[in-house]
């Protein structure tokens, strides 16, 4: 199955190409949006994606789905990329070695239990 | 299930099925767990009922709003009998089918496929709490007993069982830093409320003391990741607000909640989103005692989804259900809250994206 938007988004960050939607009011989005969530402008341009991240809350789940079944235990995070937020699977470190406010960067890695893309933010 | 709880909705109310004008069916994951999509129909069959009914998906806020939709279409006199509630079933499923299938109700692109389970998102927002206003997992092993002790006397609910704030911590983590006990079970169960125009009670000369006289709903970012804030509700916000607007109360009024804890967490995000504490002064609720059975203002006397258990489309039916034997005295938990005439339910869908809030009232 492809997903319109979020499959050329993924591959862009996994070639260090990525990218948000900014509107002309600064707000970002990530793909597929036509529109800005926050103010509804239909003018969304390629931004560049900052380098670096921050974690801003993370989870070590212990109990994961059948799609990431041989990947227990993982660290989920929510990092935060300048005007954007970034979900993602946390590799480069030790789970308990992860704290709010650890850098990291966006990847595109793979899921080891489907063989599908991820988005992975590594430490820095 | 559907149709024993129509039948209990029945005998209570005294309305006959052939009143019923529609039917308002909550369900969320039926397409998944039972392979079969199109349930409102069926379960109008189940009850004996050929009127035209209608199912409504807002994940675990489904019977909410479906509750919503029946007051809505009473007020504007098109209908004078609506039933409305919801149904799921779950434990036919694995756990890790369960864990897949609740997590469709989070954002599959940006959330599910970065590894983000039902709870695993409560926890991220848990986390984004202790970090902003403070808060240990202690505080919420107290709202997990205390809403074990409330499932005590019921008889809907799933628990019939005591812990301790010990056994919470001591439980096994699913999703840190939500252990066992900060999660609702995994439960099978349905719900069903008739709800009446006041011409139709008082020419059928029915004993109805309890009226819905507001209701709210309110939207978010279906990511958490698109939210300007991880620690707060906004959704929730906004349902109060449209609520007690609507019913023309203040939060001061509510004498008691019932709020969706499918987490710990999700009831201390919900007593700030309904305006009793302010952001970050929630979480020592339960601890301090304020929000027990014999606390200033109870929260969840029904055990609430913890201990009541958590059939997802059928919740926000059994609030209304719950509320509703409270406010009148013959729920086994009313002794608590003899004088009350105000209360508050709280449904909410996903990591509160939608959220669901009625006032209910009582003529004493």
């Amino acid at each position: 199955m492809t997903d319109a938007g979020y499959d050329e988004w993924l591959d862009a960050v996994g070639e260090n190409e990525g990218y948000y939607l900014e509107c002309p009011e600064g707000h970002g989005a990530l793909p597929p949006r036509r529109v800005c969530p926050e103010c509804a402008a239909a003018d969304l341009d390629r931004a560049a994606l900052p380098e670096s991240g921050t974690v801003e809350t993370f989870t070590v789940c212990h109990v994961a789905g059948p799609s990431f079944a041989d990947e227990e235990p993982y660290v989920t995070a929510i990092a935060e990329f300048g005007p954007v937020r970034l979900t993602g699977v946390v590799r480069g470190t030790d789970p308990e070695d992860v704290t709010v406010d650890t850098p990291v960067e966006a990847d595109k890695g793979t899921n080891e239990t489907t063989g599908e893309g991820l988005l992975v933010l590594r430490v820095r | 299930m559907f149709a024993e709880a129509a039948l209990a909705a029945r005998t209570d109310s005294s309305v006959p099925v052939d009143d019923v004008e529609e039917i308002n069916y909550g369900n969320f994951m039926g397409s998944l767990a039972e392979r079969q999509g199109h349930q409102a129909p069926l379960m109008a069959e189940m009850i004996g009922s050929r009127c035209s009914a209608t199912r409504y998906e807002e994940a675990c806020a489904s019977a909410g709003v479906a509750i919503r939709e029946a007051v809505r279409s009473i007020r504007s006199g098109e209908n004078d009998v609506v039933l409305a509630g919801g149904c799921e079933r779950m434990t036919n499923l694995s756990t890790a089918e369960v864990t897949e299938g609740l997590s469709t109700a989070a954002d599959d692109l940006y959330e599910i496929r970065a590894g983000v389970t039902f709870p695993g998102a409560y926890a991220l927002m848990a986390r984004a709490y202790f970090d902003r206003f403070g808060g240990e997992r202690e505080d919420l092993a107290h709202v997990a007993m205390k809403n074990h002790d409330n499932a005590m006397p019921n008889e809907y609910a799933q628990f019939h069982r005591e812990i301790t704030v010990e056994e919470a911590l001591d439980a096994p983590m699913v999703s840190e830093p939500l252990g066992l006990f900060d999660a609702c079970p995994v439960t099978d169960g349905a719900s069903a409320v008739v709800l009446v125009s006041e011409e139709y009670a008082a020419a059928n000369d029915l004993d109805a003391p309890v009226s819905v006289t507001g209701s709210g709903q309110g939207g978010d970012s279906l990511a958490l990741q698109n939210r300007k804030q991880l620690a707060v509700t906004p959704a929730t916000e906004r349902a109060a607000a449209e609520a007690y607007e609507d019913a023309g109360v203040t939060a001061d009024a509510v004498d008691l909640v019932e709020v969706h804890d499918c987490f710990t967490i999700a009831e201390v995000l919900a007593i700030e989103g309904l305006g009793f504490y302010d952001p970050g002064e929630g979480i020592g609720a339960a601890r301090r005692g304020e929000t027990t059975a014999t606390g200033e203002r109870p929260v969840n006397l029904s055990g609430g989804l913890k201990a009541k258990g958590h059939p997802v489309g059928a919740t926000g039916g059994s609030q209304i259900a719950e509320m509703t034997r409270l406010l009148r005295g013959d729920h086994p938990n009313s002794e608590y809250v003899e004088n009350a005439t105000v209360g508050v339910t709280h449904n909410a869908g996903g990591t509160v994206a939608s959220a669901v809030v009625h006032v209910l009232e009582v003529d004493r």
